[in-house]
């Protein structure tokens, strides 16, 4: 697909999403509930093999494409797990097992909570050997949920052991760094809202933007948000990398996680009471920006992990390392 | 609104990877006896030696024209040399005005005589520069600029005084940015730029400023009537200010804006390799995803500079970002670190915590404030 296709692409999804995010549908998931017909239009345009290439049975988008769309499923918050299956079915393609059927999600290794686990049809399950393994039956023994309420749940499931390789990235930095993507898209959206907001509440006779302080503390959020942008872009480049991109991805998870906890701060400053409050939707994106940056390993996680190879790296090649960890 | 955050992604460059090598083994033998403590007094440290050899090899002026001494080499390859002389902590300062923004300005609005005969001697690491902007009551605010060129029979003649002026002391040329028409009401208009022969030029007086680490890098510059040739006039009189801002997005993206405490970076890992400990390895891992995504905004706006764009608003957000980055580091450094900073130390670490704590103040002073670029960064954004 050339980029002008691409582009296209982009912006029908980027429309489906905004039609799918309406606050009514946003409440209803948060709520706890499955949003069917969304599920089936994102089916419709096939979304779910997005990552999937040609050869296997996708579209013939672009990884870069596709990985753009994970982008816009954090822009919107989008209440699915479209994400998760696009990662699992790339997953799934790559280790040669049949494609998913429906709605899918990823079981970590390390035990963290399975994305979507009561919903899913489908779980792609990282063995302790780093294999992956499809799982089509599972029982959910706590249904749990994230900050921004999003299903989080503790599942339990008899396998029979047979694990797949796949194509080298640890499926635990794949998903690291679909979350960085996706925090990239949110950090992105809560610019704009900020800087919207900000620019239309008046006080004191004049909107608040007029105030230098405010202005400054647009930039530092502005900042924030282009440093996670480009770690977003560097963890795309990791995760089209395979095995060698696991570096990129952790510092990209490192820096875009502390770029939500100084951008969320400024939002929901700049915001007032209003962002602090159910009816606005500034709400959506702080909590799940909260959340993803733990997901897929924490930030504590992939903070010691880059650290211990930088250590291992030493001072005299401390600068080399650098320059090829991403 | 939202192009600003957004960045181009910096190409890979097969090239500029060869060249990286080469210039790590010439770094390797010419900073072979050269102290921890040294290496980080980073685009401070002066040596005409080490300016010659660089421009022997072919590593100034990388960009420029062949005609005029240059190379006509990519930004790339440029970014390549300035990141790894940086980050091995070579003594710059007598090439680094020169190379990064009076060389690139003369190239932009000089004369054909102008370019002659001063872009060649830059690229050969022979000639020093230093910047005349900044004065007594002219900081941030730039076009308050009080120094006056007057138009005389044989020149200009110029009175005034420059403050804060790095290298003016080494330097033997400066750019000097000044009013020639109207009042300071008047503000960006009425200014221009002159190129001054510092060793040649009498009335001018130049005075050592002590800094806070208790060096001299920089300088008041004195004009008492100092009598300019005409073809001192650099570009066009009354554009001096458009000329400035031009210079400026040159001044404000590159691995300088976040490299200046990666000795003490260094001297950290090295302190703290082998220790196991999950505090350091988390502390460790920040400051390396800070370095790694830092450069990646820097190296992407060097591809948006050399893709013709004007990426003035990335440039204030990686400075921004970058002069943050740096000075957090002595404060990190000597919390996982039971060690005083002494500049004296026979300690690595003892030394160059002190050396960084004692410059890092201006780092988010000079080439543009946090405050000024702040205010740039939220105009870019739409605000204001
Ligand atoms: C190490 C070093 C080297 C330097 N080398 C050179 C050189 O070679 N040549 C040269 O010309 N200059 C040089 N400078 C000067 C540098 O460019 C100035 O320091 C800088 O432009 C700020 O000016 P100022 O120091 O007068 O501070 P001021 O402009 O007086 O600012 C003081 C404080 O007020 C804030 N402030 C000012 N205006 C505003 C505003 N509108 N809104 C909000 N806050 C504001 C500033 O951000 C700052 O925090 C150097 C400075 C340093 C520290």
């Amino acid at each position: 697909m050339s980029t002008t296709d691409g582009e296209m692409l982009l912006d029908v999804v980027d429309r489906l999403f905004t039609d799918l995010t309406e606050d009514g549908a946003m409440r209803r998931a948060r709520a706890g509930e499955w949003l069917g017909e969304a599920w089936s239009a994102v089916e419709e345009m096939g979304l779910p093999l997005a990552l999937v290439p040609e050869e296997k049975g996708g579209f013939g988008i672009a990884a870069s494409d596709a990985l753009a769309i994970v982008r816009l499923t954090g822009r919107h918050a989008l209440p699915l797990p479209l994400a998760e299956t696009m990662l699992a079915n790339h997953l799934l393609a790559e280790a040669g097992l049949p494609l998913a059927q429906g709605p899918a999600s990823i079981a970590v290794a390390a035990g963290a909570p399975v994305p979507w686990g009561r919903f899913v049809r489908t779980l792609v399950r990282e063995t302790s050997g780093g294999g992956v393994e499809r799982v089509d039956s599972w029982t959910v023994t706590r249904e749990g949920r994230n900050l921004a309420n999003m299903p989080r749940d503790a599942v339990a499931f008899a396998t029979d052991g047979s694990a797949a390789t796949h194509g080298g990235l640890p499926v635990l930095a794949a998903g690291a760094a679909i979350r960085a993507l996706q925090i990239a898209g949110a950090m992105e959206r809560v610019v704009e809202l900020t800087a919207t907001h900000v620019s239309e509440r008046q006080q004191f006779g004049r909107p608040i933007s007029k105030f230098q302080v405010v202005q400054h503390e647009i930039a530092k959020l502005a900042s924030e948000a282009a440093a996670a942008s480009a770690a977003a872009d560097m963890a795309a480049e990791g995760f089209l990398r395979g095995a060698a991109g696991g570096l990129a991805i952790a510092a990209a998870r490192v820096r875009s996680g502390e770029a939500v906890g100084i951008g969320t701060s400024v939002a929901q400053q700049m915001h007032g009471a209003i962002g602090f409050t159910e009816e606005h939707r500034l709400h959506w994106y702080t909590t799940s920006l909260w959340s993803w940056r733990d997901e897929f390993g924490t930030h504590s996680h992939w903070a010691q992990k880059l650290g211990a190879a930088a250590l291992a790296a030493g001072g005299a090649q401390f600068w080399q390392f650098v320059t090829e960890a991403a | 609104m939202m192009d600003a955050i957004h960045f181009a992604s910096p190409p890979r460059h097969e090239g500029a990877e060869t060249l990286r090598q080469e210039v790590r083994a010439f770094l390797a033998e010419q900073l072979k006896d050269r102290s921890p403590l040294r290496k980080s007094d980073s685009w401070n440290g002066f040596s005409r030696e080490f300016s010659r050899a660089m421009g022997q090899r072919g590593w100034l002026g990388m960009t420029w024209p062949k005609r005029y001494g240059g190379h006509e080499r990519s930004a790339f390859e440029r970014y390549v040399v300035v990141e790894e002389i940086l980050a091995a902590g070579a003594p710059v300062a007598a090439h680094w005005i020169g190379d990064r923004q009076s060389g690139p300005t003369i190239l932009a609005y000089g004369t054909e005589e102008q370019k002659q005969t001063l872009l060649p001697r830059i690229a050969a690491g022979e000639l020093v520069f230093c910047i005349g902007m900044s004065e007594p009551d002219s900081g941030s605010d730039l076009a308050a600029t009080r120094t006056r060129a007057e138009r005389v029979e044989g020149g200009w003649k110029v009175t005034g005084t420059k403050l804060w002026t790095t290298n003016g002391h080494n330097a033997d040329w400066m750019i000097l940015f000044c009013r020639t028409s109207g009042s300071t009401a008047d503000r960006q208009a009425g200014t221009s730029q002159f190129l001054v022969d510092l060793k040649n030029t009498p009335g001018v007086t130049i005075r050592p400023i002590i800094d806070l680490a208790g060096q001299h890098h920089f300088n008041e510059v004195h004009f008492d009537g100092a009598l300019l040739p005409p073809d001192a006039l650099l570009g066009t009189e009354g554009q001096g200010w458009n000329q400035v801002m031009g210079e400026l997005a040159f001044e404000r993206s590159g691995p300088e804006r976040f490299l200046s405490s990666i000795q003490l970076i260094v001297e950290l890992v090295n302190v703290l390799s082998g220790r196991d400990s999950d505090l350091a390895r988390a502390a460790v891992g920040r400051l390396v995803a800070h370095l790694l995504v830092l450069r990646r905004l820097s190296r992407g706006v060097a591809a948006m500079l050399e893709a013709g764009e004007n990426p003035a608003i990335h440039a204030a957000i990686v400075k921004d970002l970058g002069a943050v980055f740096e000075q957090s580091v002595p404060e990190i450094a000597r919390t996982l670190v039971d060690a005083e900073p002494d500049i004296g130390s026979d300690h690595a670490f003892q030394a160059v915590l002190a050396n960084i704590m004692l410059n890092a103040p201006s780092w988010s002073l000079r080439g543009g404030t946090r405050e000024i670029l702040r205010g740039i960064i939220a105009r870019g954004i739409g605000l204001r």
